[in-house]
């Protein structure tokens, strides 16, 4: 998985030729579960100053969670205190091409490389418990690479916000 | 995450508050277990309407005490989903092999 990114959709490259993205927080945390929540709070306070819809927060705040959860099970082996570095951006609306604004999540972990049948998720026609998580942030994302630089495992994830969101996100600006 | 135990019409309600993440869903299936395996409750009502919270680690050990259930002979019955909870259910398409009822009410009426 060296340098090598793949995004949801099969295409390469960094989404919709943004213009550089505007540092909205970056955080450091432990592998601890118990921080979870906190996480999620901060992410969903994110969400919303940015004017997502509630559905579009929730999967938002999902995504970060199955995320950060799998780095914790799978990257860490369940070990706690070790260290993850998350940081979100926003996307600008505009720039020389007419490209949607949205919320881009970067996180890095320096657990064991990911493999990259793990990157497939389970078929859903098995009814057994384990196996969801990347399923919920791909369905729940429109962009999400994987990538390995410098022994770590880089996740990054993009929203996008709706049309009908941004134009009044518009409005109220 | 709280979990309390109370008697209900042909088994126990579970009653869950809190999230059910990476960090409390282990006490979850724990509870849901024993309630199946270990004291054999024949109807075990799982009351989530105070879960604001639930991951596919959540959805996982709802998944292992339904097939403990049906191991068993019993019946495992979620009522009271918020929307969150719902959403979970359905993007993991699991929700047609639940049992799911909107209140206590019609889940004890089951």
């Amino acid at each position: 998985m060296r340098g090598r990114r793949l995004n949801s959709n099969g295409r390469k490259g960094r989404g919709r030729g943004h213009a550089q993205p505007e540092m909205l927080l970056k955080l450091e945390l432990k592998s601890n579960p118990e921080s979870l929540c906190l996480v999620r709070a901060t992410v969903e306070r994110a969400a919303e100053v940015l004017h997502f819809q509630d559905v579009e927060t929730r999967a938002i705040v999902r995504s970060v969670d199955e995320a950060l959860a799998n780095v914790m099970r799978h990257a860490y082996g369940g070990r706690p205190g070790l260290p993850i570095e998350m940081s979100c951006r926003r996307l600008q609306q505009g720039g020389q091409k007419a490209v949607q604004g949205g919320i881009e999540i970067v996180l890095a972990d320096r657990g064991k490389p990911v493999k990259h049948a793990a990157l497939q998720g389970r078929s859903f026609d098995e009814i057994r418990p384990g196996g969801l998580g990347l399923h919920f942030i791909r369905q729940s994302m429109d962009e999400v690479e994987f990538s390995r630089k410098k022994g770590k495992n880089l996740l990054r994830m993009v929203k996008y916000l709706s049309p009908t969101t941004q134009a009044a996100a518009s409005e109220g600006e | 995450m709280q979990i309390a135990a109370r008697p209900a019409t042909g088994g126990t309600i579970l009653d869950i508050t809190g999230d059910i993440d990476l960090a409390h869903s282990p006490a979850m299936r724990k509870a849901l277990l024993q309630e199946i395996k270990e004291k054999k409750t024949p109807k075990v009502f799982l009351n989530l309407e105070k879960v604001r919270y639930i991951d596919s680690s959540g959805i996982a050990s709802l998944v292992e005490g339904l097939k403990a259930s049906r191991d068993q002979g019993s019946r495992l019955i979620l009522f009271g989903l918020s929307k969150t909870v719902r959403e979970v259910m359905e993007l993991s398409r699991l929700q047609k092999i639940f049992e799911i009822h909107d209140s206590e009410a019609q889940a004890l009426a089951s």
